[in-house]
């Protein structure tokens, strides 16, 4: 029987729960032997000129190595999207958190004490810390560009647009500003060899990726780089690639002569590791009574930070404006501008979470105002199964979905009838704590354009199977999703599997894991690389067992004579004796898929001081086939927990003068294990003909659905009291405020 | 200063500063790197280890308060047979780890937390693991995890 479908324990665990994990900040290897430890100076101040650094007292300082500043670095100049970005800052900074010096020292301890000692003198500037202050354009973060608008699509709207619509509402949405904040923050540790290269272990999603960005930062070939993932601990899209302070790492490390270890603090992950969403999003939504849309329009405003590291986000924010629904009229636009906070970058989801969030509200937004159920203004609009593959006025092209099938699904698990006649109860008896109901669906897009993955099998002398793949788990247990369906197509045990990843001198080609890309198009590329391996035995095996190649099968972990079950088998390691059996494939375009789903949050809010309590969550997020349902719903379960966290809790905050007010986990709210319930999953499976597969991504798709389905909740929960909408996150005081405001109008 | 801890049943003796952590003293002395930093502001919980049989966090301990007591990091857990304990088994059983970033912390802070209520709810499960942040798993496959280890239902 096959144990593709089965819920198989990870192999990744014996070691993670017996000895823990080998992160950056564990290594041990023996080129870091009298590695010296770094930290960045940040700039404490969002916008200025910098008169000057002093770094004397700093060199004077116990145990001090070494202290570089922009003025030591002989780098070329990074572009980012259409301005300079320093690797240090040498003349302005633009963030709270811009690194502006680097120091060495022996000890860890001493790190500290030296870097408060670098003097540097901040001639404070004008500072733009909102998106309104950077159209406003009074003050340029570049005079480069000449604005701060850094890029603009579209635009150009039809003034008619909405002239056929009954009901026509405009409303703008904030998606605010949060964390990536994986548990191990940022770390590196790196040694040039007596070879002239230079070794970097990094905390990344993407070996390959850091190693190019590496090379061309320090101006050396990539092949005089090696990266190495050791175990990462998280990254949800913030660690894809390499960030600047690891080029400067390295620099540093060849300057100084020394091998260099780099763990950043919490607090300076929290204002310098990109963030991300950081979009606020004006909506048009235009039908009839009846509860058709007829018309959309979505205005996208990204604020990129201070450098605009990733400007796809708000063109994939319009790419996937539509979501689960066939509107006739379509028109979006979106503007890209930086400010002096952080800069903004991917986090799960990336770009299609704001989206959702944005249609999603859209659409109950219109549904209160015509006096429909948020259902079925959803089920009147929905593109129906018979119109894939489906091609949005975006332009996306969706591959296949169920979406009122989802939809009804979550309902019924939930019990919806019977949730609403909880609702009117409570109304009329006037309880001070409503309930609220919440629905999102969604269709997100996955293993996006972004060229393929690579992929090598090799059998092993003694029949065990070693394969290699361009994927970089970082928790999501691609080890043993691989293995599965290795061990399946093979015939070999799981045991007898190795999958390796994450050093670039023995993977030299491969994109990495981000955009939920790696069952799909990893998985793919080692189907591929494991059916080329099976032709190739099962020539050899032929010649042992006397037979034509057309005749030799793989059953039962041996190759036979189709029709004879005396014959062999001839195991694979005869065959491995024979020749060396591997296959090293490329997979794929990088075609994409668009898993779907719906989710159903189910909440309570005390009307007399506003607190939130989410009591259920009901998901369906359907992509495709499942290899292993264990590590499937681990990975829904986490979408779901950081996409309520959005909803409820998560935000980085900024004052007038740029300062961040959430620069620490004190501050800056992870979501508890008591704040959410245990979830309910409704599974359902739509293949799509885009992979070997048949699968789609299931990494972010948890989050993209549950954060609009809860805020959404909220917000229904005080529909009674003339609430139509809040932003997130749904705090205490933001709720209170909403009731207040609502009985006042009224 | 010089200082004497147990540490999974081994003397680990050493100079340290007054302000070394109890938390760098076992990684960097002991060399036991299960135990992790997650934060600097007692937040996470990634640290969390047994003191004296008591859950703390070991980036908020001095390793000079621990001069004479005895400390347990994952790599000292142990079951009845010598084998897995009941909840690193558990939390393999109920996937109640992904990256593996927060699990040291998180059994260890499940090992005091059982050790208090063998028979915990669900609800208190999740009371008793406010402390212990995870990012990865949405928390509902760690309850799992420690309801699996006290011998109580799990929902899948
Ligand atoms: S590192 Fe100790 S609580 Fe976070
Ligand atoms: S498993 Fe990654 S933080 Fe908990």
């Amino acid at each position: 029987m096959s144990i593709v479908g089965t819920r198989v324990v990870r192999i990744e665990d014996q070691q993670l729960i017996t000895q823990g994990g080998t992160y950056v900040e564990d290594l041990r290897a023996e080129a870091l032997t009298g590695a010296v430890h770094a930290m960045f100076v940040r700039s404490p101040i969002a916008h200025a000129r910098i008169a000057s650094i002093d770094t004397s007292a700093a060199l004077a300082a116990p145990g001090v190595v070494a202290v570089y500043t922009a003025a030591d670095l002989d780098l070329a100049p990074r572009r980012t999207g259409p301005v300079v970005e320093p690797w240090l800052a040498g003349e302005v900074v633009r963030y709270v958190g811009e690194p502006v010096a680097l120091v060495l020292t022996a000890e860890r301890y001493q790190l500290a004490d030296a870097a408060e000692l670098v003097d540097v003198d901040y001639e404070p500037l004008q500072v733009v810390a909102s998106i309104d202050g950077a159209l406003a354009g009074e003050t340029l973060l570049f005079p480069e560009p000449g604005t701060n608008v850094l890029q603009t699509t579209g635009g150009e709207f039809d003034d008619r647009a909405f002239d056929d619509c009954e009901v026509v509402l405009t409303r703008t949405i904030v998606n605010q500003r949060v964390a990536p904040a994986p548990l191990e923050v940022r770390g590196a540790a790196c040694a040039w060899g007596a070879d002239g290269r230079l070794t970097l272990w990094l905390s990344t999603q993407n070996a390959q990726i850091a190693r190019s960005t590496v090379a061309k930062g320090l101006g050396v070939r990539s092949a005089d780089v090696r990266v190495i993932t050791p175990d990462v601990g998280g990254g949800f899209g913030a660690k894809i690639g390499a960030d600047p302070e690891p080029v400067v790492l390295g620099w540093a490390a060849k300057r100084a002569g020394r091998p260099v270890r780099w763990t950043e603090t919490r607090s300076e992950n929290l204002v310098a590791m990109t963030h991300g969403r950081a979009q606020q999003n004006t909506v048009t939504i235009g039908g009839r009574r009846d509860g058709t849309v007829l018309a959309f329009r979505l205005e996208v405003v990204q604020d990129a930070g201070a450098y605009p590291r990733a400007l796809f986000l708000p063109t994939l924010t319009e790419l996937m404006a539509t979501g689960v629904y066939h509107f006739p009229k379509v028109e979006t636009s979106s503007r890209a501008v930086v400010t002096n906070t952080t800069p903004v970058a991917a986090y799960r989801g990336a770009g299609r979470p704001e989206a959702t969030a944005a249609i999603e509200r859209a659409m109950d937004l219109f549904a209160a105002e015509i006096g429909m159920d948020p259902a079925q203004v959803r089920r009147v609009n929905f593109i129906r199964p018979e119109e894939f593959p489906y091609t949005s006025p975006t332009g996306a092209s969706y591959d296949t979905g169920e979406y009122v099938q989802a939809l009804d699904r979550v309902l019924a698990a939930g019990g919806y009838a019977g949730l609403r006649a909880e609702q009117a109860r409570r109304r009329e008896t006037g309880d001070p704590v409503a309930l609220g109901l919440g629905i999102a669906a969604y269709v997100e897009i996955t293993g996006g354009d972004s060229g393929g993955e690579s992929g090598r099998v090799l059998i092993n002398p003694d029949g065990s199977v070693t394969a290699w793949t361009g994927s970089s788990p970082h928790g999501q247990g691609l080890d043993s999703t691989l293995a599965m369906l290795l061990s399946d197509q093979l015939g070999v045990p799981m045991d007898k599997i190795t999958i390796r990843h994450g050093d670039t001198d023995e993977v030299p080609r491969a994109v990495g894991t981000f955009g939920s890309r790696s069952l799909q198009l990893g998985g793919s590329a080692l189907r591929q690389a494991a059916d080329e391996v099976i032709e190739q035995a099962r020539a050899l095996a032929a010649d042992l067992l006397e037979a034509s190649a057309d005749d030799v099968e793989l059953a039962d972990g041996g190759f036979r004579v189709r029709g004879a079950p005396a014959s062999g088998p001839v195991t694979w390691a005869q065959v491995a004796g024979q020749a060396e059996l591997t296959a090293d494939v490329w997979f794929g375009e990088g075609t994409p898929t668009f898993p779907f789903g719906a989710h159903l949050a189910v909440v309570e809010v005390d009307t007399l001081t506003g607190k939130v309590v989410l009591k259920r969550i009901i998901a369906c997020d359907d992509a495709g086939p499942v290899v292993n349902p264990l590590t499937f719903q681990g990975q829904r379960h986490g979408g779901l927990g950081q996409g309520v966290a959005q909803a409820l809790l998560e935000v980085m905050n900024y004052d007038a003068d740029g300062n961040p007010t959430t620069a620490t986990l004190a501050d800056y709210s992870f979501i508890t294990a008591p704040e959410l319930p245990d979830f309910e999953l409704v599974e359902s499976e739509t293949p799509t003909t885009r992979n070997l597969l048949g699968v789609k991504g299931i990494g972010e798709a948890a989050t993209i659905g549950s954060t609009p389905a809860v805020h959404n909740a909220v917000v229904d929960a005080l529909s009674h009291l003339g609430v139509r909408h809040l932003d997130m996150p749904a705090t205490p005081l933001r709720v209170w405020q909403a009731i207040t405001d609502a009985r006042k109008a009224n | 200063m010089k200082v004497s801890i147990e540490i999974n049943g081994r003397t680990v003796t050493g100079e340290v500063e007054d302000r070394t952590l109890l938390v760098h003293f076992v990684r960097e002395r002991a060399g036991l790197t299960a135990t992790n930093v997650g934060c600097d502001t007692t937040s996470c919980g990634a640290c969390t280890v047994l003191l004296d049989g008591e859950s703390v966090k070991s980036c908020t301990v001095l390793a000079a308060q621990a001069d004479g007591h005895a400390v347990t990091t994952l790599e000292g857990l142990r079951g009845d047979d010598g084998g897995l304990h009941p909840l690193q088994r558990a939390f393999r059983e109920e996937h109640g780890l992904q990256c593996g970033f927060c699990t040291p912390g998180m059994i260890m802070a499940s090992v005091s937390l059982l050790a208090h209520n063998p028979r915990p709810t669900r609800q208190q499960v999740r009371d008793g693991l406010e402390g212990n942040l995870c990012r990865c798993t949405g928390y509902h496959n760690i309850v799992n995890a420690v309801m699996n280890a006290s011998g109580q239902e799990v929902q899948r």
